[in-house]
């Protein structure tokens, strides 16, 4: 049989990013899909090495307009892990903070993109309206809406006045009093159960196997959150306080993977609240004097999934390696699993549902003679070997390798 | 005259300009409840100028004569829609015997000429929305023929003046217990020949960037626009006429109350296209195909039975 392409992409109205989908499709099916990254690269591991330590912060935290403090977050955790210091508790709780305001906000914004996506754009509209509330809470406490430039190595960037934590309080409220009304009235909608149940499923074997994380994995049955499993900052006594919890569901499909993001935006309010009723005083930030010779490696629950940084120092003011895996490079590979045997209709929404962020996930596509290819794993193994060789033949000795090949 | 008729009033230029403020009308209540400003009431005509004004682009693929002719045919087929539409409400003597069914077939004209278009322009974005505009056509038909087969019946006239006539002497079919169930069924079957939401499966911009539309720009995009701008003013005159004792221009009171009922019917449209999230198009096809056809199968039990 003639199987028809479907391309979607670079440029479509269902991505916010640019990125490029083949839907092989039989009739209305999905038989395969193919996706290709790589328009937007823009280099930032390479850029982190040419700044200084307090520098990369404000770097990373332009990899995504969303989560413009989950990469900064995981990096200063990377630092503070090769410095073997901790923040001082105020720290810990206004960088905690921050990082729940901005789950809040993220998946208020993915529920109205969803509602978007299913042609229901009053929902868009409103789920937008109430994340406004939240952004201006943001806005006082950080001075942005977004890119809230709060983490720094041992510490937060600023203090926090008690004014802005006052107003947070009413705009969680707000923000708590809106998601339990999507909560009722979407969730409850048959229409919604009709379009949503039993489509785009992902099970637990299919979500361990391809390593998917955040709330496209929990939705699947697999309970890892990195607040829990390994607890940094103030996520470790505010879970022991009973102030929140892991949400995991079963089935997988996207309906669960939408419930389970709304019910995880009260979680976060109930967290932000503790938070800021337990805030303690004193210092927010310590110095963290000379970076020494070694590695260090940090992990945020971002609102897409784990992100997760690595640097490397040889004693100087710039790290020399630094490396980000932001959670959507995991959580795209499971479409291969979610999408074939679907409808072209649902597979526009199972695209939508693991809340894809194209450009934290940007990786090197190389173009040549106008086609676009990319190295598989055999490439690099072939470029590594040659440098190898050729770092041999300048140094002049006797080949290791010669011996494997 | 039969000129003026298609060309000036009720045809092209009066269905038009009413489309295209309807058009608008749905759009700022549309906004209203999305808690946004909305715009102003030109913004339909801006938009339609702007389109006419600018590069037809042909596909490479496209067959081009049906590429272009089906905008052309699907606006002239709703122009004459909305002349019989409004001959027929303008005096009931205008008709001819059988004028429901010829109404009802340029009805369909617009919608069979988005299939041949999108079908002509041979891209698979076209593609896909041509063969959903296809179920979703045959999905509806069936209610919509049913529904207008018991009004046939209980005016016992094949023309539009009589089932006017009828409902003069015996009073609106929509307030009888099948008139009710059967006005749902039509407006449902409006919703979809409209390609609203929940029934725009077709165009679904989010999924296939405007599907059957995927191709047009220019000229032949504003020649759809407009043919289902037209449409969107003719339906819902269409269901007054057919339920509500249709438009009556006898006195200022009749124009007002015609206009009241208009609004309310493009306004409760607007609400259910607001209040709805897109049906994929086999749960669309199912759900005429079921539910509707079984509520006009009893509308039509019950119609018979003189309920």
């Amino acid at each position: 049989m003639k199987k028809t392409t479907l391309p979607i992409g670079p440029f479509h109205p269902l991505l916010e990013e640019p990125e490029f989908f083949t839907f092989h499709i039989d009739g209305e099916t999905v038989v395969d899909v193919d996706l290709r990254i790589g328009y937007n690269h823009r280099g930032h591991e390479k850029l982190a090495t040419g700044l200084t330590w307090d520098q990369v912060p404000f770097l990373v935290e332009r990899i995504c307009g969303i989560c413009s403090t989950s990469h900064p977050y995981a990096y200063v955790l990377a630092v503070e892990d090769l410095l073997g210091i901790k923040a001082p508790p105020r720290g810990q709780f206004i960088r905690a903070l921050i990082g729940e305001m901005e789950r809040i906000h993220s998946h208020l914004l993915w529920l109205g993109l969803a509602g978007h996506f299913i042609g229901y754009n009053t929902v868009w509209m409103w789920a937008w309206r109430y994340r406004e509330e939240i952004l201006d809470a943001c806005e006082l406490l950080s001075g942005n809406r977004n890119h809230y430039a709060m983490n720094r190595v041992g510490g937060a960037r600023r203090d926090v006045s008690q004014k802005a934590l006052d107003f947070t309080m009413n705009a969680l409220d707000v923000a708590e009093k809106a998601t339990k009304m999507f909560l009722g009235a979407v969730a409850d909608d048959p229409v919604i159960h009709k379009r949503l149940k039993g489509v785009g499923i992902l099970t637990k074997e299919d979500a361990i196997a391809y390593g998917a994380t955040g709330p496209t994995s929990r939705p699947s049955g697999v309970p890892f959150d990195v607040r829990v499993d390994d607890p940094y900052d103030a996520y470790g006594p505010s879970y022991t306080a009973g102030a929140w919890k892991v949400i995991v569901t079963e089935n997988g499909d996207v309906f669960d993977k939408m419930v389970c993001r709304v019910l995880e935006t009260l979680e976060s309010i109930y967290l932000c609240r503790w938070l800021i009723e337990n805030m303690p005083d004193g210092d927010f930030q310590v110095i963290p004097g000379n970076i020494p010779e070694g590695e260090g490696c940090g992990h945020h629950e971002a609102p897409r999934g784990e992100v997760f940084h690595y640097v490397r120092s040889d004693g100087s003011n710039k790290p020399i390696r630094h490396k980000v895996r932001a959670p959507t490079f995991v959580n795209l590979p499971t479409y291969k699993a979610s999408c074939p045997g679907e409808q072209i209709a649902d597979v526009a929404l199972i695209t939508a549902s693991i809340d894809p962020c194209y450009c934290c996930t940007e990786r090197v596509g190389v173009v040549a003679d106008g086609r676009h290819s990319s190295l598989t794993q055999d490439d690099l193994v072939k470029l590594s070997v040659e440098r190898t060789l050729e770092i041999e033949k300048k140094m002049g000795v006797k080949s290791v390798l010669s011996k494997f090949r | 005259m039969q000129v003026f008729y298609y060309l000036i009033f009720p045809g092209f230029l009066f269905a038009a300009v009413a489309g295209l403020l309807t058009t608008w009308f749905d759009r700022k209540v549309t906004a209203r409840v999305h808690y946004r400003v909305g715009p102003p009431w030109f913004q339909s005509f801006a938009d339609f100028f702007k389109l006419m004004g600018k590069e037809v682009i042909l596909p490479e693929n496209a067959k081009k004569t049906g590429f272009l002719l089906a905008p052309i045919v699907a606006l002239a087929a709703s122009v004459l829609v909305a002349t019989i539409l409004g001959l027929s409400n303008w005096s009931y003597d205008n008709g001819f015997v059988g004028d429901i069914i010829v109404f009802w077939y340029f009805l369909a004209v617009p919608s069979i000429m988005i299939i041949l278009g999108a079908g002509a322009a041979g891209s698979p974005l076209s593609a896909v929305g041509s063969s959903r505009e296809m179920k979703l056509l045959l999905g509806y038909e069936v209610p919509f023929v049913i529904v207008i087969t018991m009004i046939i019946f209980k005016a016992g006239s094949l023309s539009l003046g009589g089932i006017l006539e009828y409902q003069l002497a015996h009073g609106p079919i929509l307030y009888s217990l099948s008139g009710v169930i059967a006005f749902i069924v039509a407006l449902l079957c409006v919703q979809a020949k409209l390609g609203l939401v929940p029934f725009d499966a077709p165009e679904a911009e989010t999924e296939l960037g405007g599907g059957a539309f995927y191709d047009y720009s220019g000229a032949a995009l504003a020649g759809f626009k407009l043919s289902k701008a037209i449409l969107f003013y003719s339906l819902p005159i269409f269901l007054i006429t057919l339920f509500w004792g249709g438009v009556r221009i006898d006195g200022g009171i009749g124009i007002l109350w015609a206009l009241l009922k208009y609004i309310l019917i493009v306004a409760l449209i607007t609400v259910i296209r607001n209040t709805n999230p897109r049906l994929r198009i086999d749960q669309a096809v199912k759900f005429f195909w079921g539910w509707m056809t079984i509520l006009s199968v009893i509308a039509f039990i019950l119609s018979v039975n003189g309920l």
